[in-house]
């Protein structure tokens, strides 16, 4: 078996996600090739290449590729599907975007958000909004597949795969890249912090939300919010998260002010130590808490925030 | 310009589920169901584009069981001018929905499709993608803004770490997020009004695609339950056992 990892970049970065990626690859067994695709990705192709377990980085550095846009970026992997029997990425939102329409260019049914390989054709995966797991088996020669990121541990760096450049561009004449307002901010991103520390509506409005900082500061975790604080209006939608935003598995989640949606654990109950603050004693989300505070929020996070660090 | 709208008919999410049994897959006997959360948002981005002039006429499609009806019924009293049902009581699957969907691309040659990016139920998020690889069209995924001008749409894309907007050539492919639109809901005059509206029916065979599954499901379990932990008393308490207990500090 071969494996193709689409890897998964930022400003010039590789992201953490693809590491996940490639142990997920690990998982299933095969020599394991991580496609580059972008514009000016070098870097990228670099670090990709100090992966565990990767033997080759395939690197398509194009114009043609910035931002990786779909419909190029489809093409490009369907172009070079044809050497491999799984393409995997990660369930972000760019492959999510990407790998569907690379299955349908290849007449094959696409695989979402994995979170553990059973065998090299046999998954599991969440269902209805993780309320339920469904263990599915593909009959397709050639395997389209997103990794949920938090169902693997990263690999780690130490290697040293050969970096290799793929000719192929695409043409493209349907879609073009305007623009991109991204939230702008020195804490690790959510996805890949080992502390979250989220607010829901309990926190009342948006300012209250700086309450957040000072301990988020100290220990070096990401902020997040819940559905009920972003449609509020408190914080932005990437701060989400949930089923419907993001879904994290940190080594700590604080949640503070937040009732315990079915929505909202859809998005952090893989989190290794749960931590909730709530003045309401019922709030469900007690239920899936280690530890639990039943405490004015206001006062609570100066005096956590005092303590901790 | 003509758009067309997928919708799907699904748990209602309000529902808990239940997982069977025997495992065999989640137990829909006797459960509400409803038109998909964000199908209602391409439906409703539909009707505010047909009221601003730019679509001018709106067709829902669904693929799916006899009852499924009721969602194309909805989506007529909401504003759809008619609906196509291709009827199937196979479990569908996305690659097969995209294909039927493709099919009816090619009869209909709307300027624009808009589908909800997923499924409340298999939570797949790819029929939109495969219909756009399919018919060869650009795709906007994601969408939290939709503004069609001339022959181009703009459309501003929900991506992780803020938002991301692209411009596509029409006709193209559209699926929704939860901050599109706020959906509006029917009312009764127009629910009345949708019963006599035209809605077509054909099967995934007179469309010359075949629906047979690829993936097999095998197993349907519950998820682990989490075990609930103790309350503390005090911030201070707290902090002692995520410092000597959890060691997480």
């Amino acid at each position: 078996m071969s494996i193709l990892v689409l890897a998964e970049h930022h400003d010039g970065a590789l992201a953490g996600a693809t590491a996940h990626v490639v142990a997920a690859a690990q998982a299933i067994g095969g020599d394991i090739d991580v496609l580059v695709a972008g514009e000016g990705v070098g870097a990228v192709a670099e670090a990709a290449a100090k992966l565990d377990g990767v033997s080759r980085v395939r690197v398509a550095d194009s114009a043609a590729y910035a931002h990786l846009l779909a419909e190029p970026t489809a093409a490009l992997v369907a172009e070079l599907a044809g050497d491999y029997s799984h393409v995997l990425a990660a369930a972000s939102t760019t492959g999510k975007n990407v790998l569907p329409r690379v299955a349908a260019l290849k007449d094959v049914a696409q695989i979402s958000e994995i979170i553990a390989v059973e065998s090299p054709d046999t998954f599991k995966r969440p269902i209805y909004a993780g309320n339920a797991i469904a263990t599915v088996q593909s009959e397709d020669a050639l395997k389209v597949i997103t990794v949920r990121a938090t169902g693997f541990d990263a690999v780690a760096e130490g290697g040293s795969a050969g970096i290799e450049a793929v000719d192929f561009v695409a043409d493209n004449a349907q879609s073009t890249f305007v623009k991109e307002e991204l939230a702008q901010s020195d804490r690790p991103e959510l996805g890949a912090a080992k502390v979250v520390i989220s607010g829901g509506r309990g926190m009342g409005n948006g300012e209250n939300f700086k309450l957040l900082d000072g301990i988020a500061d100290k220990l070096g975790a990401a902020i997040g919010a819940s559905r009920a604080a972003v449609d509020a209006g408190f914080v932005p939608n990437d701060m989400q998260v949930g089923q419907t935003g993001k879904i994290v598995a940190p080594e700590l989640y604080i949640a503070v002010g937040i009732s315990g949606a079915i929505q909202h654990l859809a998005g952090m109950k893989d989190s290794k130590v749960i931590v909730a603050i709530n003045k309401d004693e019922e709030a469900p989300i007690f239920q899936v808490a280690d530890y639990g505070l039943v405490a004015d929020l206001f006062e609570a996070l100066p005096e956590l925030e005092k303590e901790v660090g | 310009m003509k758009a067309l709208v997928a919708v799907k008919r699904v748990i209602d999410y309000n529902v808990k589920i239940r997982v069977k049994p025997d495992h065999s897959d989640v137990d829909l006997t006797n459960v509400k169901m409803a038109m998909n959360p964000f199908c209602e948002i391409a439906v409703e981005e539909a009707v505010r584009l047909k009221e601003k002039g730019v679509a001018t006429e709106i067709v829902a499609v669904t693929i799916g069981p006899k009852a499924a009806q009721e969602q194309l019924r909805t989506a007529l009293a909401l504003g759809a001018d008619r609906a196509i049902h291709v009827e199937t009581d196979e479990r569908v699957e996305s690659l097969g929905a995209a294909k039927a969907l493709a099919k009816l691309v090619e009869q209909e040659q709307p300027g624009l499709v808009i589908l909800g990016k997923q499924a409340i139920d298999s939570d797949n998020n790819q029929t939109g993608q495969m219909l756009a690889a399919l018919t060869g069209l650009p795709q906007g995924t994601f969408a939290s803004a939709v503004n069609v001008e001339g022959d181009k749409v703009q459309v501003t894309r929900e991506v992780d770490g803020g938002l991301q907007t692209v411009e596509l050539t029409l006709p193209a492919i559209v699926t929704t997020d939860l901050r599109l639109n706020e959906p509006r809901y029917a009312k009764l005059p127009d629910i009345m009004k949708a019963k006599k509206k035209p809605l077509s029916v054909t099967t995934p065979a007179e469309l010359g695609i075949s629906d047979a599954s690829r993936v097999k499901l095998l197993k349907v379990e519950p998820p682990a339950e989490r075990q609930g932990g103790i309350k503390v008393g005090s911030v201070d308490e707290l902090v002692d056992k995520l410092k000597n207990e959890a060691k997480v500090l």
